[in-house]
């Protein structure tokens, strides 16, 4: 082939006339890099100095370029000397710029396995410990501005809250029907089938009431609303900091904790509860078709039953939960939206950490609620 | 100065482009020669951008030949395609790097995508490329968030380097640059195109860009190449736009300084 690039060598005495010809481009650096490591093994013993003759060498890149420097340095860092003959006058900047680089070597970083392992897992610690110095950084100053605009209600902004209100409130609200109808069904289901062998069908209503009103349904719904919301909230956050509208805000004098996260929280903590009541009865909805479909429970008995299973303290157990599940869940999405620096990798990782962080916390939040509501005796 | 040669490695002819009813380009036709450095300039909205993104594929045409190194853009295969856009690299107005990737990979991303080479020659290869644009090696483990506005556009230079192309297409290089920045980075340009026999496309609105290093400047307006040539042809062409431009009060003080760079 006449567009290789090729090199050989040929020993004199000590001396070694190196004969380069071709191309020496970037399609041909890796066969070239293999000659030369051949060629400077080979002769890198016997060789007191090398000639090498580019005259023939059609064309020269900074691939080529660097790899004539590697040569060079092959011999000449062995205390060898080393020339270039014969190289084209248009390429002698080229070569220069080669020989000028890469001198310094970079300090080889040197990390042991468990060194690294250990190193992971001290950071994860101390994030743990700083994710919670921040959620409870933002609970203060959002108290603080709670407060404020008690004071000053005017300064609240009602506008922003109405629109995220129908943002993450009314918009959500065919989904959430949705899937807590279908999960009130599938319990429903579920329990009639197990219940029927003992003959106790008709208890698959009390199940279904209490669970979905305690327990279930406001859980449901606080997922829901992470997986729907609260990512949103820090996805917006996360691209306003990346864009620098965060910081355009506080040059002007604006709180983004104010003008920003107040609202989005507000209409968080107001659409919770309603969703909450609304999956709730959506679940009971779902669950009573499926007793009268599948379980043989008419609807009259359905209520009756109802009526008597539950009681208005189940249902205030459910509802109470709800706000504080939203102030949760959108602090957090607020903490981590403020957390994202410049790169949209990092966007992504916050955006996932939010909701992995929020229905953590909301199952925490809903465990120290259960042992609260049984220290009471609701 | 390197003599261009009289070669178009990127002739285009009649390009049309638009978007809904909008043309931006209308019958455009303009030569850039082998070895020359080309500076578009026009009035913000002109269609500099459009022209280099539509060269370069990423925007669709309407009618009009592009031919790149002699191929005809819509006449070629997939892999002259590929072929072709190896032997160019382009550096975008905000850098575009990508993000997630360290200094050093962004450099080395078109290397080991395209070539079979060893890593340590990959390695070498691309701290000598962040050496040559002015970098030095040690911000190569760096991210593209933790760079000041020069190094990004110096970076970018290095990525668009990296296969050693034929051509680089820059949009607006020293844009976001301070003064002195700029002019470095004009003769890092200038440095870079001897040494590594390149052909540069650069749509510029910076005036002493214009005035230190290209060797021909194209006029876009309404669509068009309303003239194209050398400083002093700009300097005494009575187009009034050009003549705006080129003997305004702000180009006054660049063809001044130019000059006593030269003398």
């Amino acid at each position: 082939m006449a567009h290789e690039a090729v090199i050989e060598g040929r020993l004199t005495g000590n001396r070694l006339a190196v004969a380069a010809a071709g191309r020496w481009t970037v399609d041909h650096a890796g066969e070239l890099e293999r000659k030369i490591e051949a060629l400077v093994a080979r002769h890198r013993g016997a060789a007191a100095g090398v000639d090498i003759d580019m005259a023939k060498v059609e064309r020269l890149d900074t691939f080529g370029a660097w790899l004539l420097e590697r040569l060079v340095r092959g011999f000449s860092g062995t205390g060898k000397e080393a020339r270039v003959v014969g190289l084209p006058d248009h390429y002698r900047g080229l070569v220069e710029e080669a020989h000028a680089v890469n001198r310094r070597a970079l300090p080889p970083v040197r990390n042991g396995a468990l060194t690294t392992a250990l190193a992971i897992v001290g950071r994860r610690v101390s994030d743990v410990g700083r994710d919670f110095v921040l959620i409870m950084q933002m609970l203060g100053q959002v108290t603080a501005i709670g407060l404020k605009s008690l004071v000053r209600p005017w300064s609240f902004r009602f506008t922003s809250l109405v629109h995220h209100l129908d943002r993450v409130g009314w918009r959500a609200v065919p989904i959430i029907l949705l899937i807590t109808l279908l999960i009130g069904a599938i319990i429903a289901q579920q329990g009639i089938f197990h219940f029927r062998r003992f003959g106790a069908e008709v208890y698959v209503v009390d199940m279904l009431g209490i669970l979905m009103l305690r327990e279930v349904g406001v859980l449901m719904v606080a997922i829901m609303v992470a997986g729907r919301s609260g990512s949103a909230y820090t996805a917006e956050l996360g691209s306003m900091k990346m864009r620098e509208e965060i910081d355009a805000l506080r040059t002007m004098g604006f709180d983004p904790v104010e003008v920003l996260i107040m609202p989005r929280l507000g209409a968080l903590m107001l659409a919770m509860p309603m969703l909450a009541f609304i999956g709730a009865m959506a679940a009971l909805y779902g669950g009573g078709l499926v007793c009268w479909v599948y379980g043989g429970i008419s609807p009259d008995v359905f209520l009756a039953r109802l009526k008597e299973a539950i009681s208005l303290d189940d249902f205030v157990v459910g509802i109470v939960k709800a706000p504080f599940m939203a102030l949760m869940i959108g602090v957090v999405a607020s903490v981590q939206g403020l957390e994202v620096k410049g790169s949209t990798e990092s966007l992504g990782l916050k955006t996932t950490d939010s909701v992995v962080k929020s229905i953590f916390l909301v199952i925490v939040l809903d465990g120290l609620f259960a042992m609260f509501f049984a220290a009471i005796g609701m | 100065m390197v003599r261009a040669s009289n070669e178009a490695v990127i002739k285009v002819r009649d390009l049309v482009v638009g978007f809904g009813d909008a043309k931006v380009l209308d019958g455009l036709s303009v030569d850039v020669f082998r070895g020359e450095i080309l500076g578009f300039v026009g009035a913000s909205g002109a269609g500099k951008s459009v022209l280099l993104r539509t060269i370069i594929g990423l925007l669709p045409r309407r009618s009009g030949t592009i031919e790149v190194f002699g191929l005809d853009r819509n006449a070629t295969s997939e892999a002259e395609r590929e072929g072709m856009e190896r032997r160019w690299g382009v550096l975008f107005q905000q850098g575009a790097l990508f993000s997630s990737l360290t200094v050093r990979q962004n450099v080395q991303f078109p290397m080991r995508e395209y070539l079979k080479l060893s890593s340590r020659l990959i390695d070498e290869i691309a701290l000598a490329k962040l050496e040559m644009v002015g970098l030095s090696p040690d911000v190569g483990d760096k991210y593209p968030a933790e760079l000041s506005g020069g190094m990004t556009k110096r970076v970018a230079l290095a990525r668009a380097l990296a296969l050693d192309p034929e051509i680089v297409f820059l949009d607006e290089p020293t844009s976001g640059l301070d003064p002195i920045g700029a002019g470095e980075f004009d003769d890092l340009i200038r440095t870079l195109q001897r040494t590594l026999g390149l052909t540069v496309f650069m749509v510029t609105h910076d005036l002493d860009s214009l005035h230190t290093v290209c060797d021909r400047i194209a006029v876009m307006a309404d669509g068009k190449v309303i003239t194209a040539g050398p400083i002093p042809a700009m300097l005494a062409s009575e187009h009034p736009w050009v003549k705006a431009y080129f003997r305004g009060k702000r180009s006054r003080v660049a063809a001044a300084t130019a000059a006593q760079n030269i003398g």
